[in-house]
């Protein structure tokens, strides 16, 4: 019982700071939103500067200045912003977008990153798990079969290591 | 002098071939036990002799470069190309590495140093300082070998010899690139050794895990060179390039980036192979990789194989770089298959809540960050090959993809040395987690009430985000390991009855490697504030004449004068403005843009005024050609400081864990080495 209240403490400690969170986090979210400086940090200088648009800082640059232009009478025109990353694609090339869209091929750029890591991450923890009970079985089989000597060697290593350190 | 440095460099290639065939054999001989007209350990010697001439001959090499920078001899095609006579003594010391091969001639002669203190330390334990000496000179024949014949620092200029050379790009005027460059080189090169250690104590089937002892200082040495070197190119970009960022996610950048992670990973993970026998496989692999990936960088810097801004060094020596990557990569396989059995963990881990376990995740996620970067940056090479249409992988790429798990990571370091060894009870978790997951929900709700919140523009903004995040799992994890310092200290202080700042030394000294470690971590959770404080950078650009005003957060500049100053090297423009703060003026910056006499190449010199809450950065960026008005471009970026202090606690956290410990504390935890082999060791040999 005593557990179930602690365990019911930790739950509405958690809910409160949940709520608390959400609660902050829709003050204030009814600006107005900027395509514009949204859209430019999607699109490259082509310049060669290797910039994102919206942050090249040449002077006299060739063609930010253009880009730019076209981005605004884009937006001014009501094209989608699919639409404005469309007109930019076919002008310049897809290297004009700051990173891979995400259809076709692109879209193994944005996928492999995490279906590496979770693969990975898969892999540990089921290698882990199979080690743990790998070794419960062998304890259990055959408790008395290890070197003494071994024993206390792990026990020396448990003992002062259990506080934990590198 | 030409001919001196060229000859130099052949000395150098016949004394490294030798050193690695002398060697090679001799230790053939000694591991076969086979007869030999010439004593073996004789033979050793005499490669590891050959080894310390071959430093001397490489340096003797860089000495001549340097030598004829300083005394402009414009015969050298490299000089012309690369200095001129109104060039500062620093920037000409500096030309030695601006260009492809001078830089590689920095490479041959770090490893002829790294490999010039091995040779002479080799009384620690001959045998495998032998094949490790052995190995170091392999691959100092590849570097000699490019310089003698793919990319001759001492190539003659054809024709009329000039008055006077193309200068040095002026970019690379600039304080930091006296020392960015060397920094990051030695970490480059460093690395070589630890990967020479274990591939060498794979080969001998080296008894026990000394290897690993041996070569930690060396791994930990050549980390922090890396690391210096790393966030000194990010404070160059800072305050030469001129665009308010320390980091554009640049191949050349991502190439520094991807050893840096792998030998994080291995300067972990590799206290699980000393503490308990685990992981003995990944380790070898983790220092082989982090090898591979610095000849890959080399290969990304050089090869011209993606677009990069840092096209000053490109040339054609990729395909060398390629073919002995893979040489030397199939001899890694080979190697492996063959010693294998050697690698078996003598533990495995027990639970997937434990001290171990968080040593495998967090070598897990910065794997994934390496490869999250790796695949980034060869994505537009892989499209290009696949589909036939090149895309840009730029910063948007990185943010959404690198920043969840650069946080993840984060929290790793918070949540790892808190749990314990082998496996962790629920009471154990709540005892050491309640601190850190209260200071998490109080700081995001700080964050959230002073006006750090997830949106911008009234839209979603996942940089806000993970701003707010990264500042909540900072102080979370600052809080865990000021709790493991204070729990430690506090016990010091009961038992001695010191106050809690002296428990505190004395705690860190008696075990300097794990207490480094955690002021590393500490350096690292306030370079993480500082990187997260670019969610919210500011900035405002304007046509300024003289008394013209500019706001920005809670400063105004104004605009008091414009100068202009020449010297040999350059002619400059200044912006004098007076910055303004509460109506008072506070001081005064003088962005400058510099036009180089001999190239003619504009460059931006920027004015930053640094305090810790922010950073007033202001671009002179030259005058509007319809208007002539000058244009003066600030940034206010929030506590880039913080990134730069973390940096200096990282590197005293790193001397503190290289510091031995007064008391040795965890000297009696070691696995025993099992007996040495009955083969004769070399003369003198310690197993």
């Amino acid at each position: 019982m005593k557990a179930f209240r602690k365990f019911s403490f930790w739950m509405k400690t958690a809910q409160a700071a949940l709520l608390a969170t959400a609660v902050c986090f829709s003050l204030g979210a009814t600006d107005a939103g900027s395509r514009f400086n949204n859209l430019n940090h999607r699109l490259m200088c082509t310049c060669g500067c290797a910039e994102i648009l919206g942050e090249c800082n040449h002077v006299g640059c060739p063609n930010s200045t253009g880009e730019l232009n076209e981005l605004r009478d884009g937006i001014a025109n009501g094209q989608s912003d699919e639409e404005i990353l469309h007109t930019f694609i076919g002008k310049y090339g897809a290297i004009v977008l700051a990173a891979p869209t995400g259809h076709g091929f692109d879209l193994v750029a944005w996928i492999a990153p995490f279906a590496v890591f979770a693969a990975a991450l898969l892999g540990t923890i089921l290698l882990v798990r199979r080690w743990s009970v790998g070794k419960t079985v062998a304890a259990a089989a055959d408790p008395v079969t290890m070197d003494p000597a071994e024993r206390e060697r792990r026990e020396q290593i448990r003992r002062e290591t259990g506080d934990g350190g590198f | 002098m030409a001919a001196f440095g060229s000859f130099a460099l052949l000395i150098a290639l016949a004394l490294a071939a030798y050193n690695l065939l002398a060697g090679a054999l001799a230790l053939r001989l000694i591991a076969t036990g086979q007869p030999a007209a010439i004593s073996p350990e004789r033979l050793a010697d005499t490669a590891r002799r050959a080894g310390i001439a071959g430093f001397l001959a490489v340096i003797a090499a860089a000495f001549a470069l340097v030598w004829s920078v300083f005394a402009n001899d414009f015969s050298i095609t490299y000089i012309m190309e690369h200095s001129n006579r109104a060039l500062p003594a620093a920037y000409k010391f500096a030309a030695l590495w601006s260009g492809q091969e001078g830089s590689l001639l920095l490479w041959a002669s770090l490893l002829g140093i790294y490999g010039f203190v091995l040779r002479l330390t080799h009384k620690t334990d001959v045998k495998l300082y032998a094949y490790a000496g052995t190995i170091l000179a392999g691959i100092q024949v590849f570097f000699l070998s490019i310089l003698c014949f793919a990319a001759p620092p001492f190539s003659l200029y054809q024709g009329a010899i000039p008055d006077d050379g193309n200068g040095l790009n002026p970019l690379l005027q600039y304080p930091e690139m006296v020392i960015h460059p060397p920094m990051l080189y030695l970490g480059y090169v460093g690395f070589s050794v630890p990967f020479c250690f274990a591939l060498g104590a794979l080969i001998m089937r080296y008894p026990g895990e000394k290897w690993i002892k041996v070569t930690r200082v060396w791994t930990m040495v050549t980390w922090l060179f890396l690391t210096a070197g790393i966030f000194l190119g990010m404070h160059w970009a800072y305050a030469v390039l001129g665009w308010g960022g320390y980091w554009g996610w640049d191949p050349v950048e991502n190439a520094s980036f991807m050893p840096w992670l792998t030998g994080t990973a291995f300067l972990h993970s590799v206290m699980m192979q000393e503490k308990k026998g685990m992981m003995k496989s990944w380790n070898v692999w983790l220092i082989f990789s982090t090898f591979l990936l610095t000849l890959l960088g080399t290969l990304l810097t050089r090869a011209g194989l993606v677009s990069s801004v840092h096209a000053f060094a490109q040339s054609s020596i990729g395909t060398w770089f390629v073919v002995f990557m893979g040489l030397v990569l199939a001899v890694c396989i080979f190697t492996y298959i063959l010693q294998r059995s050697h690698l078996q963990s003598e533990h495995h881990i027990e639970s997937l809540v434990s001290r171990e376990s968080s040593f495998l995740f967090n070598n897990l996620v910065l794997l994934t960050a390496c490869f999250v970067i790796l695949w980034g940056t060869l994505f537009p090479v892989l499209s290009e090959y696949v589909v036939g249409n090149k895309v840009t992988v730029g910063a948007p790429f990185y943010n959404r993809v690198a920043i969840p798990i650069g946080i993840f990571l984060l929290l790793l370091t918070g949540v790892g040395p808190l749990l314990p060894w082998r496996a962790t009870s629920f009471k154990s978790i709540r005892r050491n987690f309640v601190l850190p997951v209260i200071t998490f929900w109080a700081t995001a709700i700080v964050c959230l009430a002073v006006g750090v919140r997830p949106w911008k523009d009234g839209a979603f903004d996942t940089g806000n985000f993970y701003a707010l995040v990264a500042f909540a799992v900072s102080v979370a994890v600052f809080t865990a390991i000021l709790s493991e310092f204070l729990r430690g200290a506090g016990v010091i202080s009961r038992q001695t009855g010191k106050n809690l700042f002296l428990a505190t030394w004395l705690l860190t000294r008696r075990n300097t490697r794990r207490y480094g470690g955690y002021i590393i971590h500490i350096g690292v959770v306030i370079v993480v504030i500082g990187l997260a404080g670019a969610a919210f950078n500011r900035n405002i650009e304007s046509e300024m004449a003289v008394h013209d005003k500019m706001s920005i957060g809670p400063y105004t500049l104004e605009c008091v004068g414009f100068t202009q100053d020449s010297n040999l090297n350059y002619n400059s423009e200044y912006a004098l403005l007076d910055v303004y703060q509460g109506g008072k003026k506070q001081f005064q910056m003088s962005p400058e843009k510099r036009v180089y006499l001999i190239t003619g190449q504009p460059q931006t010199m920027v004015a930053i005024h640094s305090v810790p809450s922010w950073d007033l950065y202001v671009v002179y960026e030259g005058t509007n050609p319809d208007t002539g008005q000058p244009i003066i471009k600030a940034f206010l970026n929030p506590l880039v400081g913080w990134i730069w202090a973390g940096l200096v606690i990282l590197v005293l956290g790193t001397l503190v864990a290289l510091v031995p410990s007064i008391s040795p504390s965890t000297a009696s935890l070691r696995v025993p080495v099992r007996s040495a082999p009955t083969e004769p060791a070399l003369k003198g040999g310690h197993q």
